[in-house]
């Protein structure tokens, strides 16, 4: 049993964005996301600065320092694209004009709850960005983290223990283990590793889990997480 | 006599700001940051301002050199965390206690001078609720959903990198340099923008994208 890395992730999320979705990829891990859409989706990644259609990252020879996404990434349009100002952008997200949202997360709630804008780091200023805005009104959200922290605590919980984006928002949740609905009755796993058990994932898990009646194993292919390459 | 907001220095378009000010300054995301004039602000030198701006600690911008210049009393900001293991000047200051931070949601944020600009004392946002930000605030229900009632945000001056205007103050952004830019021109007694360029030709105007009723001043600074 070996957890999927961080793009395996990303892939396996990909895999559900369907064709002519609208879709803001949160910074971190889901970024990664837009490598891995299927070739035949024809799908408009927003970013919360403006950009509608936002394309692969500049090659060197073609970055365009005022052409950047909300993480400061030196990016590229894709045709079709267009870019609006700040109040429009966050206007198309409160509006419910943003079919998914992918963001990364330090906990989610078996209601749906989410905690992924303040770790309490000391000395350190929040960061709220435009997180609650996506978490709250996009049309879904989804969540792309490792199943358990660094040190083996669960991250999928009965309640979160660290300050909230949002309320009630999170409808699925992709993790190096495991894709889980969130869904009235709590959690539901759809897929789970090969050579994971129920009494595993249970074990890693601090909320209750029922497992769908056609869930199946999470498979990727195998992709090579380069040092330095860690989104 | 001729309408013309071309301003001869960044140092002249700034003359007249007060001690006590509230300052809005664009950019985000690396594009848009009026630098030319956060560093004319600067050596001009009001005290206890109050900085509305996106992010207080953002690496390609100099807003940080208003804060280590101890001109600033408050930042209203979506992002105040540095980058790097050593507290920003921001971080240094809020800690001490010595700067007022208010942490705002990106999109209330941008909504807020929206409304400031366009005579909406406040409004109602789902944007929130539940969370530590909504603390003190009136809620309300409207059909199936709870809501926030957010203040509008006003300034006495606002600073705005934009790429090409005209005599009249109309303006073009280039890319992603628009982000809070035209808002922040809307919710400010005073506007001053800096440009890649001038024409003497008006900007035809279906590519005007901040109309020049906005804008007071612009300055010309280059790439």
């Amino acid at each position: 049993m070996r957890p999927l890395n961080r793009l395996q992730i990303a892939w396996r999320a990909a895999q559900d964005i369907a064709d002519g979705m609208v879709v803001n990829l949160g910074m971190g891990m889901p970024v990664a996301v837009a490598d891995y859409l299927r070739p035949e989706a024809d799908v408009f990644i927003h970013s919360e600065n403006g950009v509608i259609g936002a394309g692969p990252l500049a090659a060197p020879e073609h970055i365009d320092t005022d052409l950047v996404d909300a993480g400061s990434r030196r990016i590229t349009l894709r045709p079709g694209a267009a870019i609006v100002d700040s109040s429009w952008s966050f206007a198309a997200i409160r509006g419910g004009h943003i079919d998914v949202a992918i963001l990364g997360a330090f906990e989610v709630a078996a209601n749906g709850d989410l905690a992924n804008w303040d770790m309490r780091l000391p000395n350190k200023g929040p960061l709220v960005g435009g997180a609650m805005d996506l978490a709250s009104c996009a049309r879904a959200v989804w969540v792309i983290m490792d199943h358990v922290t660094r040190t083996g605590a669960p991250r999928l919980l009965e309640k979160c223990t660290l300050p909230l984006t949002a309320v009630r928002c999170v409808k699925r949740v992709y993790t190096d283990l495991a894709v889980v609905d969130i869904t009235q009755a709590g959690m539901v796993v759809l897929e789970m590793l090969e050579g994971l058990s129920e009494t595993d994932l249970r074990q890693r898990t601090g909320a209750a889990l029922t497992f769908a009646p056609d869930c199946r194993s999470l498979t990727t292919p195998p992709i090579e997480l380069l040092a330095g390459d860690r989104p | 006599m001729p309408m013309d907001k071309r301003a001869g220095t960044a140092a002249e378009a700034l003359a007249d700001v007060a001690d006590g000010a509230t300052v809005f300054i664009s950019g985000f995301g690396g594009a848009g940051f009026p630098n030319v004039l956060i560093h004319a602000l600067r050596d001009r030198s009001p005290k206890q301002l109050t900085l509305v701006v996106n992010s207080a600690t953002h690496r390609y911008s100099v807003t940080h050199e208003l804060i280590e210049a101890g001109l600033v009393r408050k930042v209203v900001c979506t992002a105040a965390r540095g980058h790097s293991k050593e507290p920003s000047p921001f971080e240094l200051q809020w800690m001490d206690g010595k700067i007022e931070l208010e942490c705002v949601p990106q999109g209330t944020f941008a909504e807020r001078i929206r409304a400031g600009g366009a005579g909406i004392p406040a409004f109602y946002t789902p944007v929130g609720l539940g969370t530590e930000l909504a603390q003190g605030k009136e809620v309300r229900r409207f059909g199936d959903r709870e809501y926030i009632l957010e203040q509008a945000i006003k300034g006495d001056l606002a600073l705005v990198r934009a790429d090409i205007a005209d005599r009249y103050g109309n303006l073009t952004f280039r890319y992603a340099q628009m982000n809070f830019g035209p808002v922040m021109a809307t919710a400010a007694a005073r506007v001053v923008v800096e440009v890649r360029a001038v024409l003497e030709e008006p900007i035809p105007y279906e590519r005007v994208q901040l109309p020049g009723l906005y804008v007071d001043r612009v300055v010309t600074v280059g790439a």
